[in-house]
C-alpha cells in the first residue's frame, strides 16, 4: 500500500509512543528515539515493522518517539497512523487488531 | 573474586585499594580506633579572611583531600566558587570527599577531571551529567559511593582524611560558630558537615552572615573552625528544598501508600513507643499521613522519627503524635523551620544517625523504615545507583543504614513506564537483600522468605495481597517484555562499599 499522505497518532506523554509515517522509498525506514532503546530499540522496532506489514506498507519513513510505551500501546498507535496516513479511517482494518 | 552476594569485583583493584568483599550485614562489636584532626593552635582572633582566594592559598596543595557539605541541594553557590578558585589557581590532584553532589555541581567537577585538579571522588551519589560522564570513563580512578553513615565511620577510621573542609552556612560569628538555621539560605540541620568540622585538619566556613560574637545555638563550633570567609551569596533559598511539601494525587503512590500503612499498622512494631524514618518521594508523604489517621485510631505514639525530615513530620511533633524528632537533614523549608523553634527536633551529625562503628547509632534503635528502589530482585537486593541504563544517577545515601531498621519496607511501583523495577538481577547491588523485610507495590507485597513471623502477620490482610517475590518479577516481565542485557565493558568505574567498607558491588563503565 502506498502511503497518500503523512499522518500522526500519538502523544509525547510518559507511556506513550508518537509515530509519524511519511512517503519513502527504500524500504520501511524506522527512526527511533526511546529513553529505553538500548533494552527494547529492536522489539520497538520489531512491532512497527510487524504491524506496518499487515498494513501492506513496504516503504515509509517511521519517526517513532517513544516515552517507554507497552507493546499494545505501540501497536495501537502504529495502526492509527497507518490508517490516517493511507486516508482509511473510516474503514478500520479490523484483522489487522 | 565474587563476594557473599554474588558480585564479581575486580581483583586488581580490590588488591591496590586494600578491600574486602561484602560478607555480612551483622557488624557485630569490634574495638575500632578512631583518629584525630591535626589543630593549628590560635586564640581564634584572626580567623576572618577576605577571599576565597586567599583562603585556598594558606590551605589546599597539590594531592589533599577536601569536602564539602550538600544541605544546600540545587540552591548551592558555594561549592562553584571554592572550587573555580581552586581550578584557576592550577591545584591538582585532588580527592573530592563531599557528602554528596548535588546537579548544580555537575559541570564543575567535570571540568575539574578534566583539569586534573580531581583525581578521586568519594561520594553518597551523583546524578546526570557527572554520572554519565563517570560511566562513560571519564574518570580514571574508580569513585568510591559511601552511604552517610559509612562516610562518617570512614571519616573517624582515617579512610577518608580530610585535609580542608569547605562548609557553606547561613550563619557565623568571626570564630566560626554557626548552624543552619538563622539567615537568607538556611537549610536546617548541619548533620553531615558536623563530621566534617570535628574531623578535618583546617575547617574553612563559608556565609554570608556575618553574627555578633558570640554567635549561638553553635551547632559546628569556634573549637573546631579555622578561617571564617564572607561570601556574597552562599546559596538561593528556592532551591534548598521544596517549598510547601505536596500531597500526591497519583492514585499508583497512594495505592502504594496505603498498603504501606496497612503493612506498618499490623506488623508486631506498631505499638506504644515505636519508631520510623519515613524519605521524600511522593508515596513516602503520603504514608506518614495515613500513619497520622492510624496512630491517633489506635491511640498510639511514636518515640522518634529519623532521618530526613519533611513537614509532614513535624506536623506529627507539633500534634504530640511523634515525642522526638531526630533530624541529620531537612528536606523541605516547613522542616528546616520547625528545627528552628521546636526543642524537640533533635539536630543529629551522620555518625549519630547511622555510623556503624559506634556506641549505638540512631539507625540501630529504628523500628520501621520505607525506602525507594530503582530496582529490587528476587533476592530482595536493592539498587539506587544506576538507571536501567546502567548509568549513575543516584545516590546510597542512608539507604543501607536505614534498612538495619527491624521492619524495613521498599515501597516501589512494579514497573516505571517500560522499566520494571522487579527484576530478577539488580544491575547494582547497593543493600543487600539480607536488609530487606517488605516490599510493596501497587499489585501486591512480597514478604522476604526469612521472615516467617512477618509472613504470619500479614497473611490474610483485607486489600494486601501477598505474593512471592518471584511472583512479582514474572508479574513485571509479562508488562513490559524481556529486556536486552545491558552491555559494559571490563573497566571498573566505581565501587561501592557497603556500611562497613566492604565491596558490595562494582560499577563498569558503559558500552555506547
Amino acid at each position: 500500500m502506498e502511503i497518500k499522505q503523512t499522518a500522526i497518532a500519538g502523544t509525547l506523554e510518559s507511556s506513550d509512543i508518537q509515530i509519524m509515517l511519511s512517503k519513502g522509498q527504500s524500504g520501511i525506514q524506522i527512526d527511533l528515539e526511546s529513553d529505553v532503546k538500548k533494552q527494547f530499540g529492536d522489539q520497538i522496532n520489531a512491532v512497527i515493522t510487524e504491524t506496518l506489514k499487515k498494513f501492506d506498507i513496504d516503504n515509509v519513513k517511521v519517526k517513532a518517539v517513544d516515552k517507554g510505551a507497552l507493546d499494545c500501546v505501540i501497536k495501537a498507535r502504529t495502526i492509527a497512523a497507518a490508517q490516517r496516513a493511507l486516508k482509511t479511517v473510516d474503514q478500520p482494518a479490523w484483522e489487522v487488531l | 573474586m565474587k563476594n557473599s552476594v554474588g558480585r564479581e569485583l575486580p581483583d586488581d583493584l580490590m588488591k591496590q585499594l586494600n578491600y574486602e568483599g561484602f560478607k555480612s550485614t551483622e557488624i557485630g562489636e569490634p574495638e575500632v580506633q578512631r583518629v584525630a584532626p591535626k589543630v593549628h593552635v590560635s586564640t581564634g582572633d584572626d580567623k576572618l579572611v577576605d577571599s576565597i582566594e586567599d583562603v585556598v592559598k594558606k590551605t589546599v596543595k597539590d594531592g589533599m583531600t577536601i569536602s564539602f557539605h550538600h544541605h544546600f541541594r540545587n540552591g548551592d553557590f558555594v561549592f562553584n566558587e571554592v572550587m573555580r578558585v581552586i581550578i584557576d589557581q592550577g591545584i591538582k590532584n585532588l580527592t573530592l570527599a563531599p557528602s554528596s553532589l548535588t546537579g548544580v555541581m555537575n559541570d564543575i567537577v567535570i571540568e575539574a577531571i578534566k583539569k586534573g585538579t580531581i583525581t578521586n571522588i568519594t561520594s553518597s551519589g551523583m546524578r546526570g551529567s557527572l554520572g554519565d560522564f563517570v560511566s562513560h570513563g571519564g574518570l580514571k580512578n574508580p569513585v568510591i559511593f559511601r552511604s552517610h553513615g559509612n562516610r562518617a565511620r570512614a571519616i573517624e577510621h582515617g579512610d577518608i582524611k580530610i585535609d580542608v573542609a569547605f562548609l557553606g552556612v547561613p550563619n557565623a560569628d568571626k570564630l566560626g560558630n554557626a548552624n543552619g538555621m538563622q539567615g537568607d539560605a538556611v537549610f536546617g540541620s548541619l548533620g553531615y558537615a558536623l563530621m566534617d568540622a570535628q574531623y578535618a585538619d583546617n575547617v574553612v566556613l563559608l556565609t554570608d552572615n556575618i553574627m555578633p560574637y558570640p554567635n549561638t545555638p553553635a551547632s559546628i563550633k569556634q573549637t573546631q573552625v579555622d578561617y571564617v570567609v564572607k561570601v556574597d551569596k552562599v546559596g538561593d533559598p528556592d532551591k534548598i528544598g521544596s517549598g510547601a511539601t505536596r500531597f500526591t494525587k497519583d492514585p499508583k503512590e497512594l495505592k502504594i501508600a496505603s498498603m504501606v500503612n496497612d503493612v506498618i499498622v499490623h506488623s508486631p512494631y506498631f505499638k506504644d513507643g515505636f519508631s520510623f524514618q519515613t524519605g521524600s518521594g511522593g508515596a513516602a508523604l503520603a504514608v506518614t499521613r495515613y500513619l497520622r489517621q492510624a496512630m491517633i485510631d489506635n491511640q498510639i505514639k511514636a518515640s522518634f522519627a529519623l532521618g530526613g525530615i519533611t513537614k509532614p513530620t513535624t506536623d506529627l511533633l507539633e500534634e504530640g503524635l511523634v515525642r522526638r524528632v531526630m533530624d541529620v537533614q531537612d528536606f523541605d523549608k516547613g522542616a528546616a523551620d520547625s528545627m528552628h523553634t521546636n526543642p524537640n527536633q533533635q539536630e543529629i551529625d551522620a555518625s549519630w544517625y547511622a555510623d556503624p562503628d559506634n556506641k549505638g547509632a540512631m539507625v540501630d534503635q529504628l523500628d520501621v523504615v520505607i525506602l525507594s528502589a530503582l530496582e529490587i530482585d528476587t533476592d530482595f537486593n536493592v539498587n539506587v545507583m544506576t538507571g536501567s541504563d546502567g548509568v549513575i544517577r543516584g545516590a546510597v545515601g542512608g539507604h543501607q543504614d536505614a534498612a538495619t531498621a527491624k521492619l524495613t519496607i521498599i515501597s516501589a511501583p512494579l514497573v516505571r513506564g517500560r522499566i520494571a523495577t522487579v527484576v530478577p538481577k539488580v544491575t547494582t547491588n547497593v543493600t543487600p537483600g539480607d536488609s530487606v523485610d517488605v516490599l510493596v507495590t501497587e499489585y501486591g507485597i512480597a514478604i522476604n522468605p526469612k521472615r516467617k513471623d512477618l509472613q504470619k502477620a500479614f497473611a490474610n490482610l483485607p486489600g494486601v495481597p501477598v505474593y512471592t517475590i518471584e511472583e512479582l518479577q514474572q508479574m513485571a516481565e509479562k508488562k513490559v517484555g524481556k529486556p536486552k542485557p545491558l552491555e559494559f565493558t571490563d573497566r571498573t568505574v566505581a565501587l561501592v562499599e557497603y556500611r562497613d567498607g566492604s565491596i558490595i558491588d562494582a560499577i563498569n563503565e558503559v558500552k555506547d
